[in-house]
Formats: structure tokens, sequence, C-alpha cells
């Protein structure tokens, strides 16, 4: 029979795939046994969600941008008939796995281990984790392999940890595993704070059976009886997912007392997260479990040691997790196959901004930042001009376009002044703006500093002042150099990684567009014609109806036109104030 | 979870969420407060006074301790929300894509500031960091579904079907019939 699988991660869910699977759902009961219908996770292409797979004799036809119509059509043709719509498929994969369709680049450079299931299984259901291989690893590390030998592997594998810091995860473990304690902890960072990545979340909503399977292995490697996973409360399915995830893998006897009758206990509670960023970096994450204001604390000593209620605590990332039920099914060196010589294995990565194919991508470490955005991401939008990228968020930099043969690993990301980071990948065009970039950035961290550290929490403060003074035009000749001494000294003074890599975004765009700070400062002028104050707006003659709200809205009355004719604004009384861009009911005023 | 606790009473996942349910279970775990507030604001929509002073009676944390945690989350809310909670991605991919603009408007179009309440209390307007949907910037969040590919017409007359529809509802309710027009 035919199985048909809509993509319900949040990512289909916010494009249409409930109306998409509802109707899907009428059709099979008004035609029972037509065929079968399940949800699955994101399963990467988010830019052509709501996604339908039909599923045949190995055989496997996505097709994207379903709308309900879409899907009767789909049941009519293909189901019904056996005709597929070639105009709509996405992507076909053959039972040999040769890949076709329309996104078949976007899958070219692809190696899945860490989504190995994601938008192919239910992931509400732990029968179909099992049948794709899912929970075989644990018998392994189980029965078959000592704690010592679990460690081993993983520092065989290369493994390094994806949360931003890339610290390799056999080494981390094999502290926590040393110290000696009555109680150890458990912990799986699923903060994700960093805005622009969301591969984490695609995980445990696409496959949160492989996190907690790592997390049990970590358990029995290093001896703890008992986890926690700190999950962002933005994330309510994911949280929802893992929720069912645990009780059902409690039911069939992986997590709870004397696990598969090994004698091993362990046991994973979901804690949620309250809206803080900082409480991603591991420290405070910890002070947050324990129910106080997460502030990070002083390191040594550390989590290895005393961690969590001050036990010795291994913290590690989603993404980590999801990769060690691969690792020990599949062994170390398989693992170590992918990957650069010092940075092993693949990596997620989130695809933003202003690129063709917005989704998420699994290479091996090493694809080059321009094979990222060319060739899986589809080059730029609007045809225009790729001018870099941003890699690491509110802590990383930004990467132009003149570097884009830099592989992304653990060595090279880092040599650019921008790190790795969790994986989120924002494009940047040439109407980005990099002085209001580094504004931008800095604002978030400005405002999520917990306010511990005095030059965390002040240095930030002038940084943005003189940062938004710069993108008013208002900026003053020695305004660079105050930038990158107060960022120095602000990376030096801090206690945690906030505070500590807070001014990177600012100090890496310094590097590579001096020129655009320049031209803000000294000729008053904004390159990309972005930022309000020293750009000129117009009305286009086209979207114009004569409505006369722009007119009525400005507050200085530099809007001439009449009613039901084309408008017209004199940029030497204009203040700038935007207010025409947002009242006008047609999009017809930009910015230049 | 609390499993194998029946005592010969169902009780449903939901009820193991709520406030009540949770003060009357707390016992003495350490880093109960948090998801004691979580619950509260569930029950409450907002964290009002004497939740603090319940949570505070029950565990035993000084009243000045609960507020100083409730204050450091930007989850928390010390005021009442709005019927509609509209959350505005301001996150990275969003921002590219002109989310600033689209924040503008709304607070244009409703009169109120990030943060802030209509008077009618029908809206409140937050902002949020990546919401998870950046292929679709900017996305914007109103109560439980998710906008994407915004601008700022299109936000402002999605605001208007909102009230539109909400003034349809009140209408019937009274059965007025208000014909006015926004
Ligand atoms: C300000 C700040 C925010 C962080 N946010 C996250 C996060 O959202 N997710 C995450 O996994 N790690 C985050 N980290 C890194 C963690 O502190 C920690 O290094 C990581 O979870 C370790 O896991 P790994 O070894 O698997 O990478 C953050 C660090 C800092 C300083
Ligand atoms: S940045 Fe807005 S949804 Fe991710």
């Amino acid at each position: 029979m035919k199985q048909v699988i809509v993509g319900m991660g949040t990512c289909g869910l916010s494009a249409g795939a409930r109306q998409t699977f509802d109707r899907l759902n009428e059709i099979l009961s008004g035609n029972p046994g037509a065929f079968e219908i399940s949800g699955t996770g994101c399963i990467g292409m988010c830019y052509r969600e709501p996604l339908v797979e039909v599923r045949e004799g190995g055989s496997r036809f996505i097709y994207g941008d379903v709308t309900p119509e879409l899907a009767e059509e789909i049941y009519n043709l293909h189901i019904l008939g056996g005709e597929v719509l070639e105009n709509h498929i996405a992507l076909h994969i053959a039972p040999d796995g040769k890949k076709s369709g329309s996104e078949a680049g976007f899958h070219s450079l692809q190696n899945k281990i860490v989504l190995r299931n994601c938008g192919t299984i239910d992931p509400e259901s732990i029968n179909e984790y099992e049948a794709a291989g899912g929970y075989q690893a644990i018998q392994k590390a189980l029965f078959e392999m000592t704690p010592g030998e679990i460690i081993q592997c993983i520092k065989d594998s290369g493994l390094r940890g994806r949360g931003g810091a890339g610290f390799p995860t056999g080494l981390k473990w094999s502290f926590a595993a040393a110290n000696e304690s009555d109680i150890k902890y458990v912990v799986c960072n699923a903060d994700e704070g960093d805005p622009g990545a969301f591969m984490d979340r695609s995980v445990l909503e696409g496959d949160p059976h492989a996190v907690l399977e790592g997390m049990i292995i970590c358990a029995r490697a290093i001896g703890a009886a008992s986890g926690y996973i700190y999950c962002r409360a933005e994330y309510p399915l994911a949280i929802k997912r893992l929720t069912i995830a645990i009780d059902d893998a409690r039911k069939k006897g992986y997590i709870g007392k004397n696990i598969l009758g090994s004698g091993f206990d362990f046991d994973v509670k979901i804690k949620q997260g309250a809206g803080a960023f900082v409480c991603g970096e591991e420290t405070a994450l910890f002070a947050s479990i324990e129910g106080e204001r997460g502030m990070p604390r002083i390191r040594p000593p550390f989590p290895a040691e005393k961690g969590l209620w001050a036990k010795p605590t291994n913290n590690n990332n989603v993404e980590t997790y999801a990769n060690i039920p691969w690792i020990l099914e599949n062994g170390a060196d398989a693992y170590a196959d992918y990957g650069t010589e010092k940075s092993r294995g693949t990596k997620v990565f989130a695809l933003a901004g202003k690129v063709v194919h917005g989704g998420l991508a699994e290479v091996p470490m090493g694809t080059t930042i321009h094979e990222l955005v060319f060739e899986i991401g589809g080059g730029i939008k609007d045809g225009r001009e790729f001018k870099a990228v941003q890699m690491g968020g509110p802590s990383g930099g930004c990467i132009p376009s003149t570097l884009d043969m830099t592989p992304v690993d653990f060595e090279s990301i880092p040599a650019t002044g921008a790190i790795m980071g969790s994986g989120g990948m924002v494009v940047l065009d040439d109407r980005t703006c990099m002085v209001e970039m580094a504004r931008f950035f800095l604002e978030f961290t400005q405002n999520e500093s917990c306010g511990k550290c005095t030059f965390c929490r002040l240095g930030t403060l002038r940084m943005l002042e003189i940062l938004t003074r710069i993108t008013k035009g208002e900026g003053e000749p020695d305004d660079i150099e105050k930038l990158v001494t107060l960022g120095n000294q602000i990376k030096e003074a801090s206690l945690c990684g906030l505070g500590q890599t807070a001014p990177n975004p600012v100090l890496t765009t310094i590097r590579y567009y001096r020129d655009e700070f320049e031209a803000h400062i000294h000729d008053k002028r904004c390159p990309a014609g972005s930022c309000s104050a020293l750009v000129d707006f117009f009305i286009d003659p086209e979207k114009c109806t004569g409505c006369t709200v722009c007119a009525k809205n400005c507050p200085v009355d530099a809007i001439a036109g009449e009613r039901k004719k084309v408008h017209v604004i004199d940029n030497s009384i204009c203040v700038k104030c935007g207010k025409c861009i947002t009242s006008c009911n047609f999009d017809a005023v930009y910015k230049k | 979870m609390p499993a194998g606790i029946c005592k010969g009473v169902c009780i449903t996942a939901r009820r193991e969420d709520s406030f009540s349910y949770r003060l009357w279970r707390y016992d003495g775990a350490p880093g109960e407060l948090i998801p004691l507030l979580q619950s509260a604001q569930d029950h409450f929509g907002y964290i009002p006074r004497r939740a603090i002073s319940y949570i505070s009676g029950v565990t035993g944390i000084p009243e000045s301790e609960v507020y100083g945690v409730v204050t450091f989350y930007s989850q928390f809310r010390l005021k009442p929300m709005g019927k509609f909670v509209i959350k505005a991605c301001a996150g990275t991919a969003c921002h590219v894509s002109d989310s600033k603009l689209i924040i503008e408007t709304i607070e244009d179009e409703l009169g109120v500031e990030v943060g802030g309440t209509t008077e009618d209390g029908l809206f409140t307007l937050n902002t949020v960091a990546c919401i998870g949907c950046c292929s679709l910037a900017p996305v914007v969040m109103i109560n439980d579904e998710t906008h994407g590919r915004l601008t700022p017409a299109l936000i402002r007359k999605l605001l208007r079907s909102y009230r539109r529809r909400e003034k349809a509802a009140r209408g019937e309710e009274s059965s007025a019939g208000c014909a006015e027009r926004l």
C-alpha cells in the first residue's frame, strides 16, 4: 500500500501543513484503506514546505508546496492513478538511493548522520525509530562494551561538541567518568539561543529518541543515574515530542530502573527554559535548573567535577548526543571517515537570510561556504549579490564573500574571526548594512547580559550607543578606535562566554568592512542603502494608488500629491522617520 | 513526571501541570521554583502578586527571591496579557528581512510599544529571538498561529482582520449587530 507522509515540523506547520494533513485525512476517511498516512519531522527543505511524501516499494516521491488542493490532485492522479505529478516533485529518491527532481541539488552534497531519521520516521512512534535501527546502540553499550570502551570509541571517532566550542566529546566524558561520586548527572543543552539557528529544534521534533539514546549511552559511560534536558520554552512542539518519547522509552524499558535487565538505572526529566539567552551557557543552565536566576558561575571547578547541584555533570548539545548512537552502531572509523583531519564527521547548518533555499543541510566538515551558499542554498534571492555569511550568531562574526572558499571546520572558521557556533548560517546580500548588523547583535547581547560583570553590562551598552550613533549619521572620527578598544577590554574582563564573545560581531565587521563604517562616519552615507537616517525615501508610481495615507501620516508634510494621483516625497524636508513606509497599505514606499 | 502516583484518581497530564496540583504536590525537591512559576503563568496568564505569595508560602523561598527569579527571565510577566499575544520575531534572519519595519508597523497600528497591551485588552506586542521558521522571514506569531513572508501592508491587514473577527464575535454576543467598519 502507498504510504503518505506529511512534514509536520514547526516549519511545515507554519506553512500550512496542518490543513494539508487534514484534507488528506478527510480523503482517507471517505476511502478507507486507500493509503496509510503519518506525520514526520523537518525534511530540511523548509523553503518548499508543506512537503508531502508518497512512498511505495522503496521509491520516495516528495512533493513541495502542497496546498490542500494539490493534495487532492496527488490523491487522484498519483495514489489512485499511479501517475506522478512531475511538475510538483521536489525530490525523488529511487530504491537505489539515486536522487532526482527540482531540489536534487539541495541534497547533492549532504550526508545525513544526525538527520538520518528526520523527515523519514514518525517522531511520535518508538516502533518506527526501532525499525530504523534505533535502540540497537544501547544494547551494545550495556552488554558488549565497558564504559571505558564506550569512551574510547567516542574519542576515536573524533567527535567534537556541536554546541559551539567544539570540545572533544570523548575527552569530556572521560573527565566526568573519572570523578568519583554517589550522584552524577547527564545534561542535554537544548536551549538553542542563537537567533537564526534551528537544527536542534528540528532534531528534537524529528528524531527525539536519537537524543535520548545518546544520553543513555553517555550516562552508562560516565556512571550517571539521572539526566535533564533543558529545552527552551519557545519550542513547544519539541517539548511535546520529547515528553512522548520519554514516556514510550520508559514503557519499553529503555529508561528507568534496571534497563533491559542490565542492572543499570537511568531516568530523564525535561526542564523548560524561561527565556534567557545566557542560560545556554552551561553553568548558567545549571543555575536555572536549580531554580535560580540563570547567572554563570566561575570555572574551575568545571562541570565534570562540580556541575549541577555541585555533582559531577556531563553537558552536551542536542546534535552531539544525536551523533552518539550512530557512532556506536557504525564504529568510530566510519564516523572519522567524514570531515577533515581535526574536525571529524558532519555538521548540520541552518541556512537562512537572503539565500534561495532556506532550510537544514547536513554536510561533512570541510565543505566550503561557497558550496553551502550556492550549490546547496541555490544562490542569493532576487538575483542580488552575495556579500557575507554570518556564523555563530551573537558570539560569531561575518565572513565576507571574498573568503567563500573557507572550509567549515573548527580550525578554519575561527581563523576568519567568526566561530562555528551552533551552525546558524545567515546569508547577507548587498543591501545588508554591516554597521547595522553589528549594532543588531550588540543590542541582542546587551539585552541578554545577566549583569554580573561590569564590562559586559556597561561596556556593551557604551558600544551600542556608539554604533547607534553611527547608524544615525552622528558618528565621530575616533568612534572606530573606541569600539576596538572597548571590544578588546570586554573580551578580557568578562567571566563567561557571553561577554567574552559579545564584541566579536563588531570586531569582525570592522576588520572586513571598515570602509562602510567610515562612509557612515565621514560621508554620512550608508553604502548598502539601509540605514534610514542616511538614505532617501521614494514612492513607486506603479504601486501608489493615491490613497493619501502617507501624506496624512507624514509629520513634516514632506509628501505631496492629490487623491487618486501618485504621491511624491520631498527628501529635502523629509526627517527619515519611516512613517510613510509603515503606513502604506500597498508597500509602495521604499528607501535607497 | 510523577508516574505511578495514581491513588485511584486518574490524573491527566493537564492536571499534573496545573498550578494548584503542582503546589499541592510540592515535596521540597530542589529546582521546582521555575516550573511552579510557569504553571502559575499558565493558570493566570501572568504572575499576580498572590501567586508569588502562595509559592513563597509553600516553598519557603523568600518572596524577594521569587521576585528576583521572575524578573530575570523574559518569559514571566507581572501584568495581564491581551487576548492575542503577538510575538514578532526579531531574530537574525528576520532582521535582515526588515522585521524592524514590521514591528514599527504593528506599534503604529496598535498604538502600543513593544511589551505593551492595547487599552481594549485585545493585543499584547512582544518580540522574540527566532521562532525557528527563518526560511519564512519575516515571521510573526499571533497566539499559536505563525504568519510568514510579511510586509508592512500585509501585517496591517492581518491585524485588522483579527480586530474585525473579534468585533463580529462580540457583536454576536451582545446581538447589537454593530456595522461599524474598520
Ligand atoms: C552565552 C552562551 C550561550 C550558549 N548557548 C548555547 C546553546 O544555546 N546551546 C548549546 O548547546 N550550547 C550553548 N553554549 C555552549 C555551552 O556552554 C556548552 O559549551 C555546550 O552546551 C557544550 O556542549 P558540547 O560539548 O556538546 O558542544 C553557549 C555558551 C555561551 C557562552
Ligand atoms: S530569525 Fe525569525 S524565525 Fe528565525
